[in-house]
């Protein structure tokens, strides 16, 4: 007796009762679902980030308060004590290897007439700043120069987003906004950069540093960029601004980061999140594969006659048993093919918000699981099939 | 003439936790081949227990059963399987077609476990089901069937595999005389082609139509 006979046999019984077999699959359709979709969001998150920092360059160093991935979290419960003269002090010692740019960061409201534009990032950047965030690209105007940025001058860089909200597809350069309750012209606005889980880097507005301090009375500072000049120097340069920094700054204070560190940190986090989610989500396939046994058991007994016409016309233990457990698989097979579906379905939907990533190996996983269940939860009621007694199942009533 | 069945001094037994019940007494039984048996008894005489026995579906407590000369005892689940399959075939008062599968793919499922191929499956079955005047029925499903179509497509099934030993257990007992007495035309006529039939029943008009009769009372032949 072949596989795909037994298989066939096997599709008929299931299809004889749709509704009870679409309600027992259901269990592993929602677990085989959940689990793509939701590892298609941490990996599309995970990609998105990946990308955004990369856009960054790879010479670019941060230096931050408090440390990534030590005891205390950065900007925590330590208090920041990032001044602008440890970014002066760094540039000082490292002209010749690196550009240097502090920036702080507010949120605050931009006004255009009677548009308002709430929960903007005000970003407060050197002038340097475009020459080492690579990511930073001018589609109208300029950035302001040093010149500016020293006499205090009223110029903002806007957005992209800030650019369609306030002007929509109006004239952008030399109107006057209202940032935080003061005047600011207008001098520049920047393509797109892309937002995810409706945080939208492009909602942002770039401000000469000195003029924003000044505004907000802001003294410390949320980075300071480093930039090496030469690639091979990315090593020597961190260890330099990590000895400069710490004649002032304990250990816990600060860190200097390299984009490849800030990567494994976040590539660690989403890895601990595809983790538990994914456990969470192959929970509902355990569930399932109890539906199934339970489906599996009662359809034995339903066809206890059935088994003993079977027996006493030649079929073996071993036929009956596997009858019965490609049955149970054929169940939990359907049920992983409908998942993997709808999973890749609603992570296509969910992609048109936010990046979704479906990788090959969460199909197959989920897959593999779904089938495996079917094995474990099959076994039982497959055994106890085979073993009826002939007589007695064909005088069950 | 060859003996298809010889039994010696079969004893069943059945136990239960505290009380032991003796189904069949010493008995002695040797069906030729051709022979169409009527075995005749009231309920719980242990005629269903001798046909269970004869059929390999249960074993004695005690006594030597020989199937075409050769000792049945001490074979395992998987001989006795094969056995049943090939050399023995059984009709049941209850029909026991399998729902929602074809007349055809009904008389075909010994064929499957007997390891033929699908496509001369199909031939076999549908030669089968000629014998029983069912041409024109391959592709219907049992409940589109009269209770004795149904049973000569249980016979047809039971014909496939040309076994050397026909088992019915009661095969009229749920059917109208009229169809009754078609399913006893095709006994008949099985018979006169020379298969070998043992035939369980509790209607005298039904078990005069064989060509001998055994009576079993309290597990004894009389």
């Amino acid at each position: 007796m072949d596989i795909l006979e037994t298989g066939k046999s096997a599709l008929t019984a299931i299809l004889a009762n749709r509704i009870r077999s679409f309600l027992t699959v259901l269990g592993i359709v929602i677990g085989v679902t959940s689990v793509i979709l939701l590892i298609a969001i941490v990996t599309g998150l995970q990609t998105f980030i990946t990308n955004q920092i990369q856009g960054l360059g790879a010479n670019l160093l941060f230096v931050i308060p408090g440390r990534i991935g030590g005891a205390r979290s950065p900007g925590g419960v330590q208090a920041n004590r990032l001044v602008f003269s440890d970014a002066i002090n760094l540039r000082n010692k490292l002209a010749s290897e690196a550009e240097i740019s502090a920036a702080i960061q507010r949120n605050s409201t931009l006004k255009f007439g009677n548009k308002i534009d709430h929960g903007v990032a005000v970003f407060g950047v050197e002038s340097n700043y475009p020459k080492i965030l690579l990511a930073i690209k001018l589609l109208e105007g300029r950035f302001f120069k040093e010149s500016e940025a020293q006499s205090f001058r009223k110029v903002a860089v806007i957005g992209k987003t800030v650019k369609e909200n306030l002007f929509g597809a109006g004239r952008t350069l030399g109107q006057i906004i209202d940032v935080g309750g003061l005047k600011y012209t207008v001098i520049g606005a920047l393509g797109g950069r892309g937002s995810i889980f409706g945080i939208d880097a492009d909602n942002a507005v770039y401000l000469p540093f000195m003029t924003v301090q000044r505004q907000f009375g802001i003294q410390n500072l949320n980075t300071i960029y480093i930039s090496a000049l030469r690639p091979e120097d990315v090593k020597d340069v961190q260890n330099k601004a990590v000895g400069i920094m710490k004649k002032r700054l304990s250990e816990d204070e600060f860190s200097v980061n390299s984009q490849e560190q800030v990567l494994s940190t976040i590539s660690q986090i989403t890895s601990v999140l595809t983790l538990a989610l994914g456990g969470i989500a192959a929970i509902s396939l355990i569930v399932g594969g109890i539906g199934i046994m339970n489906i599996m058991l009662v359809s034995v007994t339903e066809r206890t006659r059935e088994i003993g016409l079977r027996k006493a016309i030649g079929a073996k233990p071993s036929d009956i048993l596997s009858q019965f457990l490609i049955e149970a698989i054929t169940l939990s097979g359907l049920g992983g093919i409908i998942g993997v579906i709808l999973g890749i379905g609603f992570s296509l939907v969910i992609g048109r918000f936010f990046t979704t990533t479906v990788p090959l190996w969460s199909v197959a996983l989920s897959f593999g699981f779904s089938m495996l269940v079917g094995v474990i939860f099959g076994v039982a009621p497959a055994i106890r099939a085979s073993r009826l007694d002939p007589i007695q199942a064909l005088r069950y009533e | 003439m060859s003996i298809v069945v010889k039994l010696s001094k079969i004893n069943k037994i059945y136990k239960t936790d505290e009380v032991s019940f003796q189904a069949l007494k010493n008995i002695d039984l040797t069906i030729k081949k051709g022979e169409f048996i009527a075995v005749v008894g009231a309920s719980g005489s242990g005629k269903s227990t001798l046909m269970h026995i004869i059929g390999l579906l249960d074993k004695p407590t005690s006594g030597v059963y020989e199937l075409d000369a050769k000792s049945t005892s001490n074979l395992e689940e998987n001989k006795l399987a094969q056995i049943r399959n090939k050399k023995i075939g059984f009709v049941f008062q209850s029909f026991n077609l399998l729902p929602r599968t074809s007349a055809l793919e009904n008389v075909a499922l010994p064929l499957m476990y007997a390891g033929i191929k699908a496509s001369e499956r199909e031939n076999l079955a549908k030669k089968a089901l000629e014998q029983v005047g069912l041409s024109d029925k391959l592709p219907s499903h049992p409940n589109q069937l009269s209770g004795g179509q149904q049973q000569r497509v249980a016979i047809a099934r039971a014909l496939v595999m040309h076994p050397d030993l026909l088992l019915a257990d009661e095969p009229t007992g749920n059917l109208d005389s009229k169809a009754g007495n078609e399913i006893m035309k095709i006994f008949k006529k099985l018979h006169k082609e020379g298969k070998t039939i043992i035939m369980i029943t509790h209607e005298d008009n039904i078990a005069r139509q064989a060509q001998r009769i055994i009576r079993i009372k309290d597990g004894e032949l009389e």
